[in-house]
């Protein structure tokens, strides 16, 4: 009882008599310390105990395996690749490889969510019905199998080489892969390319100038049409000016497939088909979600100001939907690159299959290989959210 | 995959799998009452769940005739299948006892793997496999084919090397999973299929057609397939390297599941050795005088279960051809019982 009345005591002076070790401050700081440092007793714990344990398994360990020649090929590779090449070398192939099918998939499955997401609030019933069941159906069914699928649907659509679809002449479709002419630049051909450049540059200003002049005088400019004829005018001129001076190597068929030109593999169609129309099912969730949030009087606040239903859309509507769109839509973003390393069961060399399958299994050095596979993802990761959050941060309504 | 490999790994990390595994092998076996032996997903001939269920095959029977020794019980194991790509790593980590997953022996392999090959239980050389309506006779008419082969093998840099030396090109679709090599194969992805030659005659058995397809004489590699164990562990390594050579020898002195009871008897000192009559053999490794006997009565001699996996009477129909006896003019040589 004596001890309890002088605790009461001392918690109800004002604290000049209280014991350090009852300081709110004191407190915080110590527990976060002990935490930070538990934390990194255990890191390195695990380091110290991996390491121990592999010399004592008489595994060899380090990096020193990732400039040593390996060996093998590469079905897909955007640089220079032989199976002379070193095993970093193959490891950046097959980065390379998950970096190209996951930024073209996000690009397709945010322009298909986009008008999917859209379809569903549409006013037509079967419109409506159609994107509903797309939605329902793609998103319920596991990422995996519709690869599988895709895959076998790829393959058994598609002809021998021998018996290839022509569907433009020079173009070749099979299922060894959709073969194009190669494009061959010939000495004046970078003009092409500064044309294109010069557009764009131009295409921007434009519309800066007409959103200042039409904020001023609220006179419109068509900057989009006359920044689309730009882009495409522009290069067109070039070409023709400095006399065509680009060749296309066509591909031949000789022996067993054909020879040259530039080959999309089946993997990849399939891989992307799937990543793409399964990602799309969910953005287009969140589109419909998004424009939902939005206030119906805003709709009717912008017809009594006399806009139509487009423009409505289009200044209305969208830019305060995509303050609840990007959050999760940056989420989405994230699965398709992390989904990508399904490519394993296709046959598509990406990172996983490439690096953390034959790279590893060749070397024997799985802890290294898949820490450094993790700290990849981890880094895509990273990057993605960090640009979608600045995104967001300039997207997010700015109050006066 | 991956998320299979992840717990291996974190596992190797945290040195719990790791020290269990390093102290010695047997008496864990002996504790555990069963072996756990890293197999094949699936690969007929070798190691493939029959239509009961049962694991059968060349390399089963090696770890039956382990578990034999031990437990005078061929059914006290535990299989687990392994790709190409997860095998390695399973063993290292203590996952599995032994691996027999007709893996192939390379120094690379012996020497920085942290494992050690027993011996060779079957000599094997790689070979392709086409489709007749190809028209192609000989792998040196290959040139600008689509391969299908499996990741994570010395197939797969065989391959690399063969059509280097003969300045041909080629377009390699890998795939992690035997099972779908051969489901792209079928699918036409490829035009030629690669893998050890005892593989090619046991996946045509698979296809949808296997009489569309051949395999090509030409053998481009050696490829000598034998168990693994982990280093250090000697008596552990004695163990299953003496169970090979017990099955060889059995064959060599015409021992037979059959007549393994009679032999007990017999006058021939090498055969009593064997059996355990004489000597005592089966304790400097651990095990029980009779620990040979127990192999042949249950598993049977090394021709006799080739016979039974993968000879010429069964759908694979694979020739002894260099697996014969160094007797009979093979490769296959045990050191003596002595």
């Amino acid at each position: 009882m004596t001890s309890a009345s002088s605790a009461e005591r001392e918690q109800a002076g004002d604290g000049s008599g209280t014991s350090w070790f009852y300081n709110p401050r004191v407190r915080g700081v110590v527990f976060q310390v002990l935490v930070v440092a538990f934390l990194l007793g255990m890191l390195a714990f695990f380091a110290y105990n991996a390491k121990i344990n592999l010399e004592r398994a008489g595994i060899a360990s380090g990096l020193g395996f990732l400039s040593e020649r390996a060996g093998f090929d590469i079905s897909q590779s955007l640089v220079p690749y032989t199976n002379d090449s070193t095993y970093f070398r193959a490891f950046y192939v097959g980065l390379l490889n998950t970096l190209l099918v996951a930024s073209i998939g996000i690009v397709i499955a945010t322009v298909l969510g986009f008008i999917v997401g859209i379809a569903r609030l549409s006013k037509n019933f079967l419109i409506r019905q159609i994107a509903t069941w797309y939605v329902e159906l793609l998103r319920n069914i596991p990422l995996l199998l519709q690869l599988l699928f895709w895959y076998k649907a790829v393959l058994s659509v598609l002809p021998s080489p021998r018996q290839s679809l022509e569907p433009v002449s020079g173009v070749y479709l099979n299922n060894r892969g959709l073969i194009l002419p190669e494009v061959i630049g010939q000495p004046g051909s970078s003009a092409i390319l500064w044309a294109l450049l010069a557009a764009i540059a131009a295409s921007i200003g434009i519309s800066r100038w007409a959103r200042k002049r039409q904020q001023e005088t609220g006179r419109q400019f068509p900057s989009l049409l006359v920044g689309l004829g730009l882009i495409v005018g522009l290069p067109l001129l070039a070409f023709l000016v400095t006399g065509m001076p680009v060749d296309l190597a066509y591909a031949e068929l000789a022996g067993f497939n054909f020879r040259g030109g530039v080959v999309v593999i089946p993997e990849f169609m399939a891989l992307l088909l799937g990543l793409a129309l399964y990602t799309a099912a969910f953005i287009a969730e969140i589109v419909r979600a998004g424009i939902l949030a939005v206030s119906h009087g805003q709709t009717e606040a912008a017809y009594s100001l006399g806009l139509r239903p487009r423009r409505t859309l289009q200044l209305v509507i969208i830019p305060q939907a995509m303050r609840v769109i990007i959050p999760p839509l940056t989420s989405q973003f994230l699965n398709l690159t992390k989904n990508s390393s399904l490519a394993v069961a296709i046959g598509y060399p990406d990172l996983v299959a490439v690096f953390a399958g034959t790279v590893l299994n060749q070397t024997g050095q799985a802890v290294e290989v898949i820490i450094i596979t993790m700290l990849v993802y981890l880094t895509l990761s990273l990057l993605t959210s960090g640009f979608m959050n600045w995104y967001n941060s300039r997207m997010a309504l700015v109050e006066r | 995959m991956t998320h299979k490999l992840i717990p291996i790994v974190l596992g190797a990390a945290l040195g719990l799998t790791a020290t269990a595994a390093s102290a010695a092998t047997l008496d864990d076996v002996k504790a555990k009452g069963f072996l756990q032996c890293g197999s094949n997903t699936g690969l007929a001939g070798f190691a493939a769940p029959d239509d009961k269920g049962e694991w059968t095959g060349l390399d089963v029977s090696m770890c039956r005739a382990i578990a034999a020794a031990i437990f005078d019980d061929a059914n006290a194991v535990k299989f687990t299948p392994l790709t190409a790509k997860e095998r390695f790593t399973a063993l290292q980590t203590g996952e599995v006892d032994v691996l027999v997953r007709n893996t192939t022996w390379t120094m690379s392999r012996d020497t920085t793997l942290g494992l050690n090959f027993t011996g060779v239980n079957y000599y094997d050389g790689q070979g392709f496999m086409v489709r007749k309506s190809l028209g192609v006779s000989s792998a040196l008419e290959l040139s600008g084919a689509s391969v299908c082969v499996q990741t994570g093998t010395t197939t797969e840099l065989n391959l690399t090397d063969y059509f280097k030396a003969n300045g041909m090109e080629y377009n390699p679709v890998v795939f992690e999973k035997l099972e779908e090599v051969n489901a792209a194969y079928d699918a036409n992805r490829c035009d030629v299929y690669t893998t050890d030659a005892s593989g090619l005659y046991s996946i045509r058995l698979q296809l949808t057609n296997p009489a569309d397809h051949i395999v090509l004489p030409e053998i481009i590699s050696k490829e000598p397939l034998g168990p693994a164990v982990r280093q250090g562990d000697d008596q552990w390594f004695n163990l299953v390297k003496w169970v090979h050579f017990a099955m060889l020898n059995a064959e060599e002195l015409g021992v037979t599941s059959a007549n393994v009871e009679e032999m007990k008897n017999s006058d021939n000192p090498n055969i009593r050795r064997l059996l355990g009559a004489e000597g005592a053999f089966g304790e400097s490794i651990g095990l029980s005088n009779d620990w040979a006997a127990r192999i042949i009565k249950h598993v049977g001699n090394y021709g006799e279960v080739f016979d039974k996996t993968v000879g010429p009477d069964t759908p694979l129909g694979i020739a002894r051809g260099v697996n014969a006896l160094w007797t009979k003019g093979g490769l296959q040589y045990a050191p003596p019982v002595r």
